[in-house]
């Protein structure tokens, strides 16, 4: 019969063992560790030089005076937020912006979702139309700028516009410098849908073909005629998380609206539609406050992350399925 | 349970027929939808052809009265005119922004594939918090934080320096979250081939996942390029020097000055164009790729 008790000798080595194994878990752990840095330290290194920071950074600053150096000279408390609140072009920089979404968003929703309908209907040619939409995303918001102010809707007589305006015997418009009626938030709008449609076309296209066929064919048999109701009781609704996205992608793009409404709207009359970040870039670096440039931009900061968070709220994210 | 052939005729025949569905009406709606896509097409390529238009003809056939499709003769001597006019420089932008362009490309792909790889596959005790920080910064795009980065940078001295323009831009926590994403649903029976070869993270990561990870690669550096070509506020903010301005500053600025020639600037325009459209014509694929994974990018 076999002993119940370990021999002390057996016991021993065992422990040995143990500790054996301890310790090169831990040497292959430190390993890991070191390797994990290896790949992910360099992102993180730029991420807190270049992002956690300067968050910090212009927190301080903005409860700092900071003129012509980027480091606080004294503390001022909300100084520098009562004074960017009380500015009115910073208030007004924010009613642009309004304005701006409330034009830019639902035309680019309108028309995205129209032109991915119409190109994902056809057979023949599908994929050199969609190419001709989604070319413009090639260019740049200043090459466009360039276009739209020189030459589409330049106040000459010699604009594309003014041309055609010209053969049914209508007058030269000034369509950027004049206040009213208002026509250069026609030309600020325009050349961000021609930029952005493209882009918002694709990811709806991709939205449409992830649609199974089989429920179009299956409402066909229950008797649903094919175009608005069929689009109404399946396509719109299970575009649901696709129409989301867009719409707050496209939100936030309007946020940070600047190379368009900079170059077009400079030399013209650039107070009439100074977007948020125009204007911080004047608060900022023209007039070199960057405590009252930081306060700015700690407010801009807070209201995207706002944007952010309803965003995600919106999609479930953080839910379970 | 076998359906019969009789009811599926009945079912076929509840079917609602309209007047698009008979064989007149079917082409009469594709004729229609062709028209109208032909004409939104055509709307949609007229700005290529202004600049195309304006860069070739003189100043006096651009502020004609008269309006003419095409000018007189394809003026080429305006690329002569664009290159060698003192208060334009067209070449010194175009070199910034191609050295800008290829640095941030190279570096950010790298950086953000290394963090993606490490967040999705190594396992580390404060993986999940770190993989946070980095979701924290997707809720801020780098435009609205230009001027509390620019504090920083400017505290390093880096205005006006290749450096300045070019590292900030790179640390993109969005491209590492799609890497990320991507190894995920990287095949781990290959990995596991790797190690068993005696391979470690690392040689498995440059042996086996990065050559088997072509796609993605192309497909994000090709958009890292064509941000980084096209942005403007950026390298307006930091380019302070002449020397500094990438191609994208040196037109906004020459647009906006006192005095200019029209064909040079439309001239300019083709040719800071011009890269983008090769890359798209033959790179389509990945950038489609690319922009449907990535939703969009700031």
């Amino acid at each position: 019969m076999k002993s119940l008790t370990t021999p002390p000798a057996a016991v021993a080595s065992l422990e040995q063992d143990v500790k054996l194994i301890k310790q090169r878990k831990r040497q292959i752990s430190q390993k890991t560790a070191l390797m994990f840095w290896t790949f992910v330290g360099p992102l993180l290194l730029g991420l807190i030089v270049f992002f956690y920071i300067p968050i910090v950074w212009g927190f301080v600053l903005s409860f700092s005076e900071a003129r012509a150096t980027v480091s606080p000279t004294h503390f001022v408390g909300l100084q520098n937020y009562i004074a960017m609140l009380s500015d009115p072009y910073f208030t007004r920089s924010l009613g642009i912006f309004s304005i701006f979404a409330l034009f830019i968003v639902p035309t680019t929703f309108a028309f995205a979702l129209g032109l991915a309908l119409l190109v994902n209907s056809i057979k023949v040619a599908q994929g050199f139309f969609r190419s001709v939409f989604f070319l413009p995303t090639a260019c740049s918001y200043v090459l466009a700028s360039i276009v739209w102010k020189m030459s589409i809707f330049n106040g000459s007589y010699y604009g594309l516009a003014n041309s055609l305006l010209h053969l049914f015997g209508i007058d030269a418009i000034t369509w950027i410098s004049s206040p009213t009626p208002p026509w250069y938030w026609l030309v600020l709008i325009t050349v961000r849908l021609w930029l952005q449609l493209g882009i918002y076309m694709i990811i709806f296209i991709a939205g449409l073909q992830d649609i199974p066929r089989e429920l179009y064919e299956a409402s066909y048999v229950d008797g649903a005629r094919k175009g608005w109701q069929t689009f109404w009781a399946i396509t719109f609704p299970l575009l649901r998380n696709t129409s989301i996205s867009i719409l707050l992608l496209n939100i936030i793009a309007a946020f940070q609206a600047f190379d368009e409404f900079y170059n077009i709207m400079t030399g013209g009359n650039q107070i009439l539609a100074r977007p948020p970040l125009v204007y911080l870039l004047r608060v900022a670096l023209t007039n070199q406050d960057y405590g009252m440039g930081s306060a700015g931009g700690v407010i801009l900061t807070f209201i995207i992350i706002i944007i952010s968070l309803v965003q995600g709220r919106l999609l479930g994210f953080g839910r379970r399925d | 349970m076998a359906t019969s052939p009789s009811r599926l005729i009945r079912n076929n025949e509840r079917i609602h027929t309209t007047f698009f569905d008979t064989q007149t009406g079917k082409i009469i709606a594709s004729t229609a939808r062709y028209v109208l896509l032909i004409i939104l097409a055509l709307i949609f390529l007229l700005p290529f052809y202004l600049i195309l238009r304006n860069g070739l003809a003189t100043d006096l056939e651009i502020t004609s009265p008269n309006w003419t499709f095409f000018p007189s003769r394809l003026h080429f001597e305006n690329i002569q005119d664009l290159f060698t006019d003192p208060d334009v420089p067209f070449l010194d932008g175009m070199t910034n922004s191609a050295l800008i362009g290829i640095l941030q490309t190279v570096i950010q792909i790298l950086v953000c594939m290394l963090a993606g790889y490490g967040l999705a596959r190594i396992p580390y005790r404060w993986s999940t918090q770190i993989f946070y920080a980095v979701l924290i910064t997707l809720m801020v795009p780098f435009s609205v934080i230009f001027v509390q980065v620019y504090l920083v940078v400017s505290y390093l001295n880096w205005i006006s320096t290749l450096q300045g323009l070019v590292i900030p831009g790179v640390f993109s926590g969005f491209t590492a979250f799609l890497f990320r994403q991507f190894f995920l649903s990287f095949p781990h029976e290959l990995e596991e081939a790797g190690r068993v070869d005696g391979l470690g993270y690392w040689g498995v990561f440059w042996r086996i996942v990065v050559p088997n990870s072509s796609g993605i690669i192309s497909a994000l550096s090709v958009i890292a390029f064509i941000t980084s070509w096209n942005s403007f506020l950026w390298p307006l903010v930091i380019g302070q020097d002449q020397s500094a301005w990438t191609v994208q500053v040196v037109l906004s600025n020459y647009l906006n000055a006192q005095v200019l020639n029209l064909h040079e600037l439309f001239m300019g325009a083709i040719i800071a164009i011009l890269p983008l459209v090769i890359i798209f014509v033959l790179l389509q694929r990945y950038i489609v790729e690319g922009y449907k994974q990535s939703g969009l990018k700031g």
